[in-house]
């Protein structure tokens, strides 16, 4: 027997390191990977050849020529940069996250890079022209939050990747200078799979986006912004009645009945519509143009459509596979009632406020809407709830009838709510959803909170990932309870809470297993920053200092590990400690 | 707060308030709290409402409720362009309630429909409406910003006319509510 053991196993050690290549190509996901590399030095070596995609969630834990160096083979690559806050104004524009660096890098070691996912990054019109010109093979872009560009450096990727497949330019701070760039893909270019450029506000030239369309006949995914009429949207399906992924400019005109014939018609030969967005200013009058397209559909975002519930019950009656509903509050109780009762293979509802800062006006959702949902959606597991009221009751309910929730965003707008009807604390609320739901990984909190949601938190939670908090806790011993008894936690995000020095040292031996820890507004003091980055040399403890208030408080912390040491890129108002 | 001085204004909203100040503030400015003092409330159409709802001081915060700029923005340009959408939502304001409602014109068939609506709404009855008195038999009067600014008696205009010109409700009481019936607009 044990002869036999010893064979094997040095069988497995001159294993030609082709053979376990091709095997490790099998691997996609990238935990996977990570482990693997970790069993032998062979292992390792075969792992950095042969991996040819690489996610960076923090541009700032590794540089450029480390990656470069571990992995000389990659084509795709994808780069998040800015703590996600920043969406939400802050962290100051001039933090950093410049991608520059990066593609200097790659032109050099990999000539022959395919795609670039980039989030939260800070991207020039310099960066793309470079882009476009050092990578012949270039076939996918997408920039998702990102800020620093123009339509300028668009018309740059159009003019020169020749090869280009996918380009997806959403929800970022673009610069909108001129719709001119979509004329610059040339006449011979014909490879086009994805185009998203909804977001961009001026007006496209359409005649070059119908040459665009008509010429690229393996276009699957097609979003265009508002500036794209509803005449001209007809004309453009026409083209494309292959799309798996439609975005709709504006969707409202002078109603004439022939008009909505031939639109009618143009959806009715769109039989492979998975994904519908868009739909800005969709008046009742046109939205039934829609219904012979929706019976495949499983993603439908309303979320730029100031819809009423009597429309979306009877758009939801069209729409029996829906899997992910994204809603504006307009839709009000009646209609996730109606969510509620047409769509029982719902998985994800995200339920966005169309009012945000007006709180004198009792308006959208509320805790009524969310139970009607759980009611008739069991499947659910992904929720993203803005609300102006809500009870513990309520959210008891809702996991009893979903308890297989991942991601539970819950939005209470006003910040310190109390259950509006008992007038108590929202703890029982989130500590129903912790001990329910053991699938949980992503969670965010609202309303009036104790250390008795956090004290919840740390014992239940046992899978949790991802933790946004926002005006909570009484005291350190809020956040100690979550860095002390979650034990996968990666990302921990919290603003406003009287969390001090205490609770941030008491995380301590959890930080280099983290991404990373944001803090705004809490009670941290330089002294305590100093001592966290002094115990834990592989930490970049930053502070963001951007008036002259005391010097001795720290109001913005992120802590990250990193390999890359320092960052040499901080703006004045940074410093890494 | 700065309330004492406003409270002698002659306005049409709330005291403390000027809904189109606070859509174009900056997020970091601080706002006056919304809750009216108490020498202005005559009678509180929702029973203690003010008691209930934990006091936040409710400064404008950076960054909150998290939506990111691109939505924010994109709802900021909705308000602004004319509703042509699938709702007519406006905003209604009672005399002495502390928070406004929000209805939608188009969910009503006529004037009789939204007048009942209102009144399950705000708990309160209102009169009869003749073209000649206005409401008569209550202290309440329905009245609407039309789209030139003007304050209108709800019931003057077609019905079709009224929802494509009305921009906000508000529901009079007392004095200044008579005083808009008996003017004969």
């Amino acid at each position: 027997m044990q002869s036999m053991e010893s064979t094997r196993s040095t069988r497995s050690l001159s294993f030609p390191d082709k053979v376990l290549h091709r095997v490790f190509t099998h691997l996609t996901s990238n935990e996977d990977r990570n482990s693997v590399s970790l069993v032998c030095k062979t292992w390792y070596n075969a792992d950095r050849l042969s991996r040819s995609k690489v996610s960076i969630r923090n541009c700032y834990s590794v540089s450029p020529e480390i990656l470069v160096r571990r992995f000389p083979n990659v084509r795709c690559v994808t780069l998040k940069g800015k703590p996600r806050f920043s969406d939400f104004n802050l962290v100051p524009p001039d933090w950093g996250a410049d991608v520059h660096a990066w593609l200097v890098a790659f032109a050099d070691k990999y000539p022959l890079l395919e795609e670039l996912s980039l989030k939260r990054m800070v991207v020039s019109d310099e960066s793309l022209e470079f882009l476009a010109f050092s990578f012949p093979d270039f076939k996918r872009l997408s920039l998702l939050s990102c800020d620093g560009f123009t339509t300028d450096g668009l018309e740059a990727i159009a003019s020169y990747c020749k090869n280009l497949t996918e380009f997806d330019i959403q929800e970022n701070g673009v610069e909108d200078t001129s719709g001119s760039w979509l004329s610059y893909f040339l006449e011979s270019f014909t490879s086009l799979e994805v185009l998203n450029f909804a977001n961009l506000s001026s007006e496209v030239d359409f005649d070059a986006l119908e040459r665009l369309v008509s010429r690229c006949k393996s276009l699957k995914v097609l979003k265009v912004n508002r500036s794209v009429s509803l005449e001209q949207l007809q004309k453009l399906l026409v083209l494309a009645p292959q799309l798996v992924e439609l975005g709709t400019g504006s969707f409202s005109q002078e109603f004439s009945a022939h008009q909505f014939v031939d639109l009618e018609s143009c959806f009715s030969s769109c039989k492979n519509i998975q994904s519908l967005s868009g739909l800005c200013d969709a008046t009742a009058r046109y939205l039934p143009a829609i219904y012979p397209a929706c019976a495949n559909l499983t993603f439908l975002n309303l979320s730029y459509s100031a819809m009423g519930s009597d429309e979306l019950d009877e758009l939801l009656m069209h729409c029996p596979c829906l899997q992910r509903l994204w809603v504006l509050d307009t839709v009000g109780d009646k209609g996730l009632e109606a969510v509620g009762s047409n769509c029982p293979l719902l998985e994800e509802l995200r339920v966005f406020p169309s009012d945000p800062f007006d709180d004198d006006t009792i308006q959208g959702v509320t805790e009524a809407g969310f139970l009607a949902v759980s009611f008739g959606c069991p499947r659910l597991h992904y929720v993203l709830y803005f609300c102006q009221q809500m009870t513990n009751a309520a959210v008891a309910t809702i996991v009893q009838n979903c308890p297989d929730f991942t991601h539970f965003r819950l939005c209470i707008m006003n910040p310190r709510q109390p259950d509006y009807l008992t007038n108590e604390p929202m703890d029982e609320a989130f500590g129903a959803v912790v001990k329910t739901c053991t699938k949980l990984q992503r969670l965010s909190v609202s309303g009036l909170l104790t250390d008795l949601a956090f004290e919840y938190i740390g014992k239940h939670a046992k899978n949790l990932e991802v933790l946004s908090i926002a005006f909570a806790g009484s005291s350190d011993r809020g956040m100690q309870c979550v860095m002390e008894g979650c034990p996968k936690i990666r990302k921990l995000e919290i603003r406003d809470c009287l969390f001090g020095d205490a609770a941030l040292l008491s995380g301590l031996d959890k930080y280099e297993s983290m991404r990373s820890l944001w803090m705004s507004s809490c009670n941290l003091t330089m002294d305590g920053c100093r001592l966290l980055a002094k115990k834990m040399p592989r930490l970049n403890v930053e502070v963001i200092q951007e008036d002259e208030s005391d010097d001795s408080e720290a109001d913005k912390v992120y802590v990250y590990r990193t390999v890359a040491g320092p960052r040499k890129d901080s703006p004045p108002s940074v410093f890494t400690l | 707060m700065g309330t004492t001085s406003v409270a002698t204004e002659l306005r049409l909203g709330l005291p403390g308030t000027d809904d189109h100040q606070m859509e174009e503030q900056a997020l970091s400015s601080v706002r006056n709290n919304k809750r009216p003092s108490p020498d202005t409330v005559d009678d509180c159409g929702v029973q203690g409402k003010s008691e209930e709802v934990t006091p936040v001081a409710k400064a404008q915060i950076v960054g909150w409720p998290p939506i990111r700029s691109y939505r924010k923005n994109n709802l900021q340009q909705k308000k602004s362009e004319s509703d042509i959408g699938a709702g007519i939502f406006v905003k209604v304001s009672m005399d002495g309630a502390p928070y406004l409602r929000k209805i939608d014109l188009k969910l009503y068939n006529g004037y009789s429909e939204l007048l009942k609506a209102l009144e399950n709404m705000f708990k309160f009855t209102i009169g009869e409406y003749s073209e000649r008195e206005g409401y008569k038999g209550s202290e309440f009067a329905p009245t609407y910003e039309d789209k030139d600014g003007d304050w209108m008696l709800v019931g003057d205009v077609p019905w079709d006319m009224f929802i494509s010109s009305c921009k906000r409700l508000r529901i009079m009481k007392g004095s200044e509510a008579r005083g808009l019936t008996s003017c004969g607009l």
